[in-house]
């Protein structure tokens, strides 16, 4: 073996051992990794009480709520397994809606409500026009597309 | 017609070749950035749910590549300059540093910007945005550690070390979004899923990110060729004949 052979072989050895140390320590933290917990996590006790922590999912459709004083409003969160009630005091982001992503930071209180002091909105990773979301959600209504996400099919591309 | 590249690793060589190099890149680079904003600003339809403000994904996500893809190809030449002794690939890692850190930068900026409107933060500490801020911090410390030492040689193989080191973030920042539950969502162009855009979209997205890959490389040969001229301490390099006049000798 040439000697840079030797210092090639040397790198790609510390870059092995770099490389499964990482993967020891992430899975070491993996739980002070996530953003958020989900309502399951919160149901089995893995969130943690007593101090305010992010949860994650689902508006559930037709559960938002608005008091009349405009700015407190109530609604669930799902993961479609489990439901957390969430209350909260304040603006809510411009794409926060039914049936769409949000995180809200905040305690559980006694009674299994979840008071927010933030919520954010989370989006997917779909771009399209409204026309096609719009065909989509129609051909979803109709049955005629199967697909549980607004990915666009493949043939149907080449027609946005 | 052969071409005998391996000369090209001698830097008296491949100064000429890259000073020809760049003009070609930088035209190509400023012509495709005006095709691919224009396709993004005005001919891309408006998104179904986010409306315009979308649209600054035609600068981030092509610049978030960049600032990943960058940083792989800085520790490349890095592993090659500390595995051959090769000071050209210590000077190609050192020139690239400086734009991937730009890219780290508008990919953190547009980022936050994006943030505001559609999330409803500037930022937020989940495992992309934290691991993508950190990639900024490793081009600065390659960079800040590389000036803090005198000696040209130590400096090259300790910031080749600190870049192949680094390197494992790489992945931690592609696949946070799949590892843990983040605020930021999936990847929306993979090997794996295809693509979850309209076709427009994507093309200019596409067109950007070749943009950004020509503008970068137009900017590291430009660099490199500074790199080159302070390290050898030679106030003249004649381009046609690629003749070195020795300083000593001028003076």
């Amino acid at each position: 073996m040439k000697p840079r052979h030797k210092r090639f072989a040397f790198i790609g050895l510390g870059l092995l051992v770099l490389g499964v140390a990482t993967v020891l320590i992430l899975n070491a933290f993996q739980s002070n990794l996530v953003f958020f917990f989900t309502p399951t996590q919160v149901a089995s006790g893995e969130a943690p009480t007593g101090r305010s922590f992010r949860i994650g999912g689902m508006v559930e459709d037709g559960s938002l709520v608005r008091e009349n004083d405009g700015l407190t409003v109530h609604f669930i969160v799902t993961d479609t397994a489990k439901r957390v009630p969430v209350t909260y005091k304040g603006i809510l982001p411009d794409l926060f809606k039914e049936g769409k992503g949000a995180v809200a930071q905040g305690q559980l209180i006694a009674n299994g409500t979840f008071v927010a002091s933030e919520v954010l909105a989370k989006h997917d990773e779909n771009y399209m026009p409204p026309e096609a979301a719009d065909a989509l959600a129609k051909a979803k209504a109709s049955g005629a597309q199967q697909s549980k996400s607004l990915v666009v099919p493949q043939g149907k591309k080449e027609s946005l | 017609m052969s071409v005998n590249w391996s000369k090209y690793s001698a830097p008296q060589a491949f100064y000429p070749l890259a000073g020809r190099l760049i003009p070609w890149f930088a035209i190509v680079a400023v012509a495709l950035m005006g095709v691919g904003l224009y396709m993004g600003f005005f001919v891309a339809p408006t998104d179904f749910q986010q409306g315009e403000s979308y649209r600054i994904i035609f600068v981030h996500v092509p610049a978030a590549w960049m600032s990943m893809f960058l940083y792989v190809v800085m520790a490349v030449w890095a592993g090659i300059g500390m595995g051959l002794n090769a000071r050209l690939s210590y000077m190609m890692a050192q020139a690239i540093a400086p734009t991937g850190a730009m890219f780290t930068f508008l990919a953190l900026l547009t980022g936050a910007m994006w943030g505001k409107p559609t999330w409803g933060a500037w930022w937020v500490w989940d495992a992309r945005l934290t691991s993508e801020l950190l990639l900024l911090f490793q081009y600065a410390g390659i960079m800040l550690l590389r000036t803090s030492i005198d000696d040209t040689r130590r400096a090259d193989r300790s910031s080749a070390v600190f870049a192949l080191v680094g390197v494992v973030n790489v992945p931690i920042i592609y696949f946070s979004v799949q590892w843990w539950n983040t605020l930021h969502q999936g990847a929306s162009v993979s090997m794996a899923t295809g693509s979850k855009m309209a076709s427009t979209m994507l093309l200019a997205m596409l067109i950007m990110t070749v943009a950004f890959w020509l503008y970068s490389i137009a900017v590291i040969l430009a660099r490199v060729r500074c790199i080159m001229a302070e390290r050898e301490s030679l106030s003249v390099w004649d381009e046609q004949t690629a003749v070195i006049q020795d300083a000593a000798e001028a003076r």
